[in-house]
């Protein structure tokens, strides 16, 4: 699971732009559905058959876009001007490499004024993106012809190893979702089911949602779960924070429907796996919120994976929280069957 | 351009889009299959065909004020309608739909620009002889005339009468066997509503959003790529979508084969009716053909009229290559 | 009748999201009147009364109040606590209020005045430094009568003061509630959706999906709003005048009614002697906003309550304008041939 997570979290497809790697995404999950296809914003959808006819169906969801950078102008002498896709922090961005996906990888970095150059006070303030360019040590003509304004630029950092069974890298929001997908369909070989299975890998959730919301919309399921990040514990911040470890977060509140939520902690509970519970009195944030009104009405859920340094190319997870996701997801599913719309009852 | 004249000096902000698509109607008819109104006011032109299922959109609303209170003495205190800047509100004069003139005055004390403390004179000295004149819920627009100066062009509501001018063209001009919706949208500018619905009706396969621009071309403003006069802007994402990618590399092959002046607009404030075009259903392949423009949202917005001819073209080329 | 189910209404806890209570009283007095009671995965009650089948009327009222959610425990028994829509902090110190289904009681703590540094007494706390006691002296003590995720309302009776005026919680949009559960008992011309929504304090959920599902013709949103008519703001800036009728709202943050729709209201009530006023602002929005941009679009308007203090836990209406509200909507329907 570790390579599929060093694998996934190597991709490079900013929000828009998951046509670059969604065709490898798709691969991933062919072994292990009945049918995998690609829909018209870009969202990989695999489908797992029960078998039976009209079966009820359960989407899980995780997104598989990455917040970036996208070229918005190329200045005199071949600096490039750009503005944020997603939550960007700028604070991260001084000094910075990248990769911009021009008509080639072309590899650059965010300049950042050196201190000898400083006027006084100006180190506490911190950068803003308009301000900031980027320098590709190529000549203007060079960039002109690789480099046109819309093309996306990815903060790339090389997947690491921490203590225990800790992971850092970029874009671990939300490819540990998609890895667990994966790993939910693997491990539903085991098993005889009950239900049709769709596993989304979404496009545009740091831009809004989007992906989410159109394939819940074709596929019109009667569950659907979204699995997402939250945020781990770090020295600097405990509120709304979970210990990495800790095991699957799972959302309650007025976005998750209650006996999904009873139902996902009784599961836990019969099968031994750790969790935490995260309370949210409005909007989680994730694909869960978009996908509960799309047509009229969707039951959800939503299982979270402990992150800490969201939105960073250093976002550390612990394998065991994923693990332990998807064998919750796993076990949840398998004990799906026909009769939702009793226990659903509100 | 007489008629790109007679659309900015319409009156129609964001709720009462009639007196725009009334012209629109008159000017489309004959080239048209079908015209209809739907429930949000949303002027749909069809053109048949047995190819594509294409939506064009340009929203016919404007920006402007509606009265909220009127005092005793005759002043009228007054919200926005769609993204106003309340730093430059004040001394400007508004239109009423019935033809009622009034200025914007401010309350002296009042550092943080707050609508709240600003009011519209219309003469009257008397609640009574105010509300002959306006009522409490009653829409105003700005006043700006239709101004040519070479190849430029000044309006009040170019923004985005310009968009609904190319539209009506590329309708006359085009020859295509795909089956094209023209639809002058409302209440785009208070959150892309009437193409929301619109959209959901039509349920094209192609979408795409004519609307206008920022540029960055005047002197010491904020950064934008797009200039005035440099062709039309291909839509890379706005703050309301980033384009399907289907469509935008399809615009710029289709510039570049055909001669046709472009540059490519990457915006991140202000949102266009291609936000909810791309997520209608199941999602539309979607993107956007903007008209570059100076002063957005002021009584006197810029644009260029050779950009503006770039724009037909490749609305028309789009939809008889798609 | 009217009034004493607002009151009976407003004293039951409905948080967006746990509108369970509201639900199971409203469907037992309703379902007499109904044709047909169905709920959806959101909890949304859809009450179908019919008459001619040919067209198809919306009416909605939203079931759920502001309040909190609790989100954690301290080892000394305090819960910690999220806000479910939207509470300004500076009205909650001090306040009474229930926990969870068992309506546990508890009240929102703050250290006293005199414990306060000077700069603390001018600034307000965030909502994560305030607490709720309920007199646990230990997490495992609170546990037994409170968990996570339980939801949390003001503790507040309802009492009518003077003559004319009910002070109560919950008047947004519980007031809407007992309207349309009156409207039931009278014969409606075409087929009429009763819809008691949930989740529209958290961003107007319910109503959207109850849109989707019925696709009306027609649409009329019965509601509270705001209403600043008191000391300390001038007269332009009250919004709306507590007994100074039905509220009709030609503008706001989420909608922009149709003129002729909105003008039919409006002068029907005038016509028909029933008191009116518009909303005079622009700001705030309701479920009308989700309700017309439903599929294809559907014609909305929405009607209301002036209410001052919303959102807190003790607003004020007026009897007179709930029993405006009741008649303009009830106007709505009988006469719904001349709008639709």
């Amino acid at each position: 699971m570790k390579d599929l997570l060093e694998k996934l979290s190597n991709m490079r497809g900013i929000s828009g732009f998951e046509y670059r790697i969604n065709g490898e995404i798709a691969e991933l999950f062919k072994p292990y559905c009945d049918e995998v296809s690609i829909d018209t914003l870009g969202n990989v959808i695999a489908v797992k058959r029960c078998g039976k006819e009209n079966a009820k169906k359960v989407l899980i969801e995780a997104h598989i876009d990455e917040i970036g950078l996208l070229v918005s102008g190329i200045e005199e002498n071949g600096f490039i001007s750009f503005v944020n896709v997603g939550g960007v922090d700028p604070r991260t961005l001084p000094s910075a490499e990248v990769v911009i996906h021009g008509k080639k990888d072309i590899k650059g970095v965010i300049g950042a004024k050196p201190p000898h150059l400083q006027s006084a006070g100006e180190e506490s303030k911190s950068a803003k993106l308009c301000d900031m360019v980027i320098d590709t040590g190529l000549s203007a003509r060079e960039v002109e012809e690789n480099i046109s304004i819309g093309d996306s630029i990815t903060l790339p950092q090389s997947f690491g190893e921490l203590l225990g069974s800790k992971y850092s890298g970029k874009s671990i929001d939300d490819r540990a979702g998609v890895a667990v997908l994966a790993e939910v369909l693997k491990s539903l070989k085991k098993f005889n089911i009950d239900v049709d299975v769709y596993a989304v890998s979404a496009v545009r959730e740091e831009v809004g949602g989007y992906g989410a919301m159109t394939a819940s919309y074709a596929i019109n399921p009667d569950i659907a779960v979204a699995i997402d990040v939250c945020h781990g514990v770090t020295p600097d911040n405990s509120y709304s924070a979970y210990e990495l470890g800790c095991g699957c977060v799972v959302t309650c509140g007025p976005n998750i429907h209650p006996k999904i939520f009873e139902r996902l902690m009784e599961t836990a509970k019969k099968y031994n796996i750790k969790t935490e519970i995260d309370v949210d009195g409005g909007n989680t944030g994730t694909d869960a919120w978009v996908m509960q009104v799309v047509r009229s009405g969707i039951p959800t859920g939503l299982l979270s994976i402990p992150l800490k340094y969201m939105h960073t190319s250093v976002e550390t997870a612990d394998l065991s929280d994923i693990k332990a996701t998807a064998d919750l997801l796993t076990f949840f599913i398998q004990g799906l069957d026909d009769e939702m719309e009793d226990w659903l009852c509100l | 351009m007489e008629l790109l004249k007679n659309l900015t000096q319409c009156d129609a902000p964001s709720g009462n889009e009639t007196t725009v698509t009334e012209l629109i109607k008159n000017v489309a008819c004959e080239y048209a299959d079908e015209i209809y109104t739907d429930t949000l006011g949303n002027l749909i032109v069809h053109k048949k065909g047995n190819g594509k299922k294409i939506m064009y959109a340009a929203h016919a609303d404007e920006i402007g004020i509606v009265v909220t209170y009127i005092d005793k003495d005759g002043f009228l205190r007054f919200s926005d309608v769609g993204g106003l800047y309340t730093k430059k509100l004040f001394s400007r004069k508004v239109r009423f739909l019935n033809g009622v003139i009034g200025i914007i005055g401010s309350e002296k004390e009042n550092d943080k620009n707050s609508m709240a403390k600003m009011y519209i004179d219309i003469g009257a000295t008397s609640a009574e002889e105010a509300e002959k004149m306006v009522s409490v819920g009653d829409m105003a627009v700005f006043v700006g005339e239709y101004d040519k100066q070479g190849d430029r062009i000044i309006s009040k509501a170019l923004d985005n009468r310009c968009g609904c001018y190319v539209l009506l063209e590329a309708l006359k001009r085009v020859k295509s066997d795909n089956d094209l919706y023209f639809c002058f949208t409302s209440q785009e500018e208070v959150g892309l509503r009437g193409a929301r619905t619109c959209a959901y009706e039509i349920d094209a396969d192609y979408a795409i959003a004519v609307d206008v621009t920022d540029v960055g071309d005047t002197p010491k403003c904020d950064k934008n790529a797009c200039k005035l006069g440099e062709g039309a802007a291909i839509k890379v994402m706005d703050y309301s979508v980033i384009c399907s990618r289907e469509v935008r590399e399809k615009l710029v092959s289709l510039a570049k084969e055909n001669d046709v002046k472009y540059q490519m607009e990457v915006m991140t404030e202000g949102g266009t009716d291609a936000g909810v075009m791309l997520i209608s259903r199941d999602g539309v392949l979607t993107g956007g053909i903007s008209i570059p423009t100076r002063y957005i949202h002021s009584p006197c917005e810029m644009i260029d009229k050779k950009d503006l001819e770039n724009c037909i073209t490749l609305a028309v080329l789009f939809a008889e290559n798609a | 009748m009217l009034i004493e189910k607002t009151k009976k209404l407003t004293e039951i806890n409905g948080v967006s999201g746990d509108e369970g209570a509201v639900r199971e009283y409203i469907k037992s007095q309703i379902s007499e009147y109904a044709d047909q009671v169905f709920t959806d995965t959101m909890g949304n009650i859809i009450a179908l009364k019919k008459g001619n089948s040919e067209k198809k009327v919306m009416l909605s009222a939203h079931m759920d109040e502001v309040g909190f959610i609790v989100s954690g425990i301290t080892e000394k028994g305090y819960i910690e606590f999220k806000s479910v829509g939207g509470i300004d902090t500076r009205v909650i110190i001090s306040k009474k209020v229930t926990i969870g289904k068992k309506r546990v009681k508890g009240i929102i703590g703050m250290k006293a005045i005199h414990l306060q540094k000077r700069a603390e007494r001018e600034s307000v706390p965030q909502l994560k430094e305030l607490y709720i006691d309920i007199g646990a002296s230990s997490k495992d003590e609170a546990l037994k009568h409170v968990s996570l995720g339980d939801y949390i309302a003001f503790e507040t009776t309802a009492e009518i003061l003077g003559s004319d005026t009910l002070k109560a919680k919950a008047i947004d949009d519980r007031a809407g509630c007992a309207i349309l559960m009156e409207l039931m008992k009278k014969p409606v011309v075409y087929d009429t959706y009763f819809c008691f929504t949930t989740q529209e304090e958290v961003g107007l959920r319910g109503a959207r999906i109850c849109a989707h599902r019925i696709e009306p013709d027609i649409a009329l949103v019965v509601e509270s709003t705001t209403c600043s008519d008191v000391y300390g703001y001038e007269e332009h800036e009250y919004v709306t005048n507590m007994g100074g009728g039905a509220v009709v709202t030609f503008m706001d943050r989420t909608t922009i009614v149709e003129n002729s729709f909105r003008k039919w209201l409006y002068d029907s009530a005038k016509n028909n002697s029933i008191p009116v006023q518009y909303k005079r602002t622009t700001a705030g929005g309701n479920d009308c906003g989700r309700i017309h941009l439903a599929k294809g679009g559907v014609r909305a308007a929405s009607v209301s309550v002036p209410c001052r203090y919303l959102h807190s836990p003790c607003g004020l209406a007026s009897i007179t304008d709930i029993n405006a509200v009741y008649k303009l909507a009830e106007m709505f329907l009988d006469k719904i041939c001349e709008v639709i």
